[in-house]
């Protein structure tokens, strides 16, 4: 007995209750099924009462016939387009304005945030003026401040304001001429792809050759030369295959060219000022995070101000600054919702607005947008997780 | 996103607690007051002043049906709503009855599981413009800019008499009413379209309503009604036959002033006042539930010429007179 104690190691007999790991994959098995079946529950619920009250569920109507004019549309849209067309013009104006505010409202909020820390007091205290104006009012009454001051501060289609040839503004939009491509155009889109996919081959070979041999290149001249020199060569070469269409004042409203409408011009400007408020904050924290002694050690090293700022404070404030930012982008994309109000056409306005009491199908409807809204914010915070990942101080 | 949330709480409101009872009636008086869903404020329809008071020709049914079953017509609790919340609110349980302007139509008689309980109020879709547009029919209006509420039928009438007669348009549509006054107002639309007794309504909060004017085309059937939950006939019948009652003191000439005096008088206006049969019974409601109705909202005419008739909106019966005088307002008798 006692030489078969000792011989093999030391049995411990642990109960599968006792074992750690199958205890942690019983309780989750636990929660899973509880909220799965929590869910059944509902949808079955749901599906069950909906169908007692003789009210239509499931998705064919997107199918049908919308009905409805949309004033503003990146895609083809008519009348006769399904519900489904309708749901993604709504969808694809919700991400125009989407992105043009995160673009904005990043520009002025560097822009501010860096300005709170001048030391010139006036710059420095207009710029904590902006800040405390503009994230303490509500933003729907920014948006309806936007909107109206626009629509009263501009004139009617027929004394519109004429700024270059074919530009004009009225309070029903700001409309442009717009390009009409004609035959042979696609070589000039090429040459634009080319270009830059030289500008990124350049810029490559230009920092790998400054860390081999400390020598710089002028990539930014060269650059813009590409840009614009191969496209232009490759107008000329095919005869300018571009001519334009000028909006003319026809009855009510000028008909043809390109129109922003105030809508969108409003719920830009009130959504891009808005949250570039709360991201000159972040900058500010963010640059004020850098250690004093980085921009004296980079003084030392005799860099001016716009250098220490751009290649030393800057890129060790960003590992401060990108978490928060995400928020923000999410934030706006988010409150671009507000624009029902003010008759912007994003996914809310007609979705929710016009669709849903069209089909009255709402469980659909809101579970649908609330899928959209989620998606669209995955998205937005993985791109900047993996922006952040690459900004991250590499620790050496 | 705020705006889509109480959207939202309603649509999982609808998921969760969808199982209202069938019997509203009952839940109704359990409670002591009737949930009535109006609008947000449309001016001889239903609207509220500076004390809270709630006005116009669709509070009067709410109140009538309150003045049946509980013989008190202020038994009646308000819900404002948008047009798109309208119908959610209704089918969640949230109001007990939807009375806000609405107009029947196909779909919302079957696929959104509601009854429309007859019509107070017979409404087509004009248009306003301003005066000096100089324009003296909806035909010249090919190229203009229209402004209209979201959720509505008028969006898809505009576009289908725009499309029916070849005339380009861009429609301006926002959430609320007064969004769309204020537009229309600042100049962003040549044209306000919505119902023409709302057009009326609308044009007394312009800044100046003298210089504007409703064109005198007509380009859709709106009849407006209470709404109720289908599956529920006892309510129904309560809703509609508060309707019914209106309308036909008006045509026996019984008002909220004379019917004292009417008491006692030809059959049929006994059996209006419950002096006779057992109508109210049958209803689930009080004996004299017409009477009540009557002597505390007035008939269909009375609450006509309160609400409607009145400055500034001066709107005249025309098809919602009798049909005894012209009209098409016609309720089946009550025997």
């Amino acid at each position: 007995m006692i030489k078969e104690e000792s011989a093999g190691p030391p049995t411990v007999i642990t109960r599968p209750w006792n074992n750690p790991k199958v205890r942690s994959i019983f309780f989750q098995a636990v929660l899973l099924i509880v909220v799965v079946s929590f869910g059944m529950y509902i949808f079955g619920n749901t599906a069950a009462n909906l169908e007692k009250q003789g009210i239509a569920t499931g998705f064919r109507f997107m199918g049908t016939t919308a009905g409805f004019g949309i004033i503003t549309h990146l895609i083809e849209y008519s009348e006769d387009s399904s519900y489904g067309r309708a749901f993604a013009v709504g969808l694809l104006n919700t991400l125009l304005v989407a992105f043009t505010g995160i673009i904005a409202a990043t520009i002025i909020g560097v822009f501010i945030g860096i300005a709170r820390l001048s030391k010139n007091w006036l710059i420095s205290h207009l710029a904590m003026v902006y800040v405390e104006i503009f994230r303490n009012i509500p933003l729907l009454l920014q948006i309806f401040f936007w909107y109206f001051a626009v629509l009263r501060a501009l004139p009617a289609p027929k004394a519109s304001l004429n700024f270059a040839d074919g530009v004009f503004v009225n309070n029903r939009g700001i409309y442009l001429p717009s390009a009409i491509y004609e035959e042979g155009f696609s070589l000039v889109i090429w040459a634009l792809v080319i270009a830059i996919i030289a500008v990124l081959v350049m810029t490559r070979w230009a920092h790998k050759r400054q860390d081999a041999t400390g020598q710089q290149f002028h990539t930014i001249y060269y650059s813009i030369g590409l840009l614009i020199g191969l496209p232009l060569l490759a107008l000329v070469v095919t005869g300018f295959p571009l001519s334009w269409e000028i909006p003319e004042l026809k009855g009510f409203n000028f008909v043809g060219g390109t129109v922003i409408i105030p809508e969108f011009i409003a719920l830009w400007v009130s959504l891009s000022i808005y949250t570039a408020s709360f991201i000159a904050e972040i900058v500010r924290a963010g640059v004020q995070a850098v250690s004093h002694g980085q921009t004296e050690a980079s003084n030392a090293l005799g860099l001016t101000a716009g250098p220490t700022l751009r290649l030393v404070i800057l890129p060790q404030a960003l590992r401060v600054i990108i978490p928060p930012l995400s928020s923000q982008y999410l934030n706006l994309t988010k409150n671009s919702s507000l624009a029902t109000a003010i008759a912007y056409p994003e996914l809310v306005s007609v979705f929710t607005g016009t669709i849903l009491n069209q089909t009255g199908q709402a469980v659909e409807i809101i579970s649908i947008t609330m899928a959209v809204y989620l998606s669209i914010s995955l998205s937005i915070s993985a791109f900047m997780n993996w922006y952040n990942a690459k900004m991250a101080l590499v620790e050496r | 996103m705020n705006k889509i949330t109480s959207t939202v709480m309603m649509a999982s409101l609808l998921a969760i607690s969808a199982s209202t009872s069938a019997a509203t009636l009952d839940d109704v008086i359990g409670k002591g007051f009737v949930q009535c869903g109006v609008s947000q404020g449309l001016p001889g329809f239903s609207q509220f002043d500076d004390k809270g008071n709630w006005s116009g020709v669709d509070v009067d049914i709410c109140r009538a049906m309150a003045a049946a079953i509980f013989n008190d017509s202020e038994a009646v609790k308000y819900t404002p709503l948008s047009a798109k919340e309208r119908f959610t609110a209704l089918q969640s349980g949230e109001i007990d009855v939807l009375s806000r302007n609405t107009t029947w139509t196909a779909t919302r008689d079957t696929a959104l599981g509601l009854n429309f309980a007859g019509v107070n109020y017979y409404d087509g879709q004009g248009f306003l413009v301003r005066k000096d547009l100089g324009v003296n029919d909806a035909l010249e209006l090919g190229g203009a800019a229209v402004c209209t509420q979201t959720g509505t039928t008028t969006e898809l009438n505009v576009s289908d008499y725009f499309r029916a007669n070849n005339l380009e348009y861009t429609i301006v549509a926002y959430e609320k009413a007064d969004e769309v006054v204020a537009a229309y107002d600042a100049g962003r639309c040549d044209v306000y379209t919505t119902d023409q007794s709302g057009l009326y309504a609308q044009r007394t909060k312009l800044k100046d309503p003298s210089a504007h004017k409703v064109l005198p085309n007509v380009i859709s059937k709106e009849p407006l009604g209470p709404v109720v939950r289908q599956g529920d006939d006892q309510w129904f019948n309560v809703t509609r036959w508060s309707l019914f009652c209106m309308i036909n003191a008006e045509e026996m000439g019984v008002t909220s002033k004379n019917i004292k005096s009417k008491m006692g008088g030809d059959p049929a206006t006994k059996r209006l006042l419950g002096e006779e049969g057992s109508f109210g019974e049958n209803l689930g409601v009080s004996p004299t539930w017409c009477a009540n109705i009557v002597s505390q909202v007035g008939n269909y005419g009375e609450s006509f010429a309160r609400n409607l008739s009145v400055p500034p909106l001066n709107i005249s019966r025309g098809v919602n007179e009798l049909w005894s005088k012209g009209g098409i307002q016609y309720a089946p008798p009550i025997r």
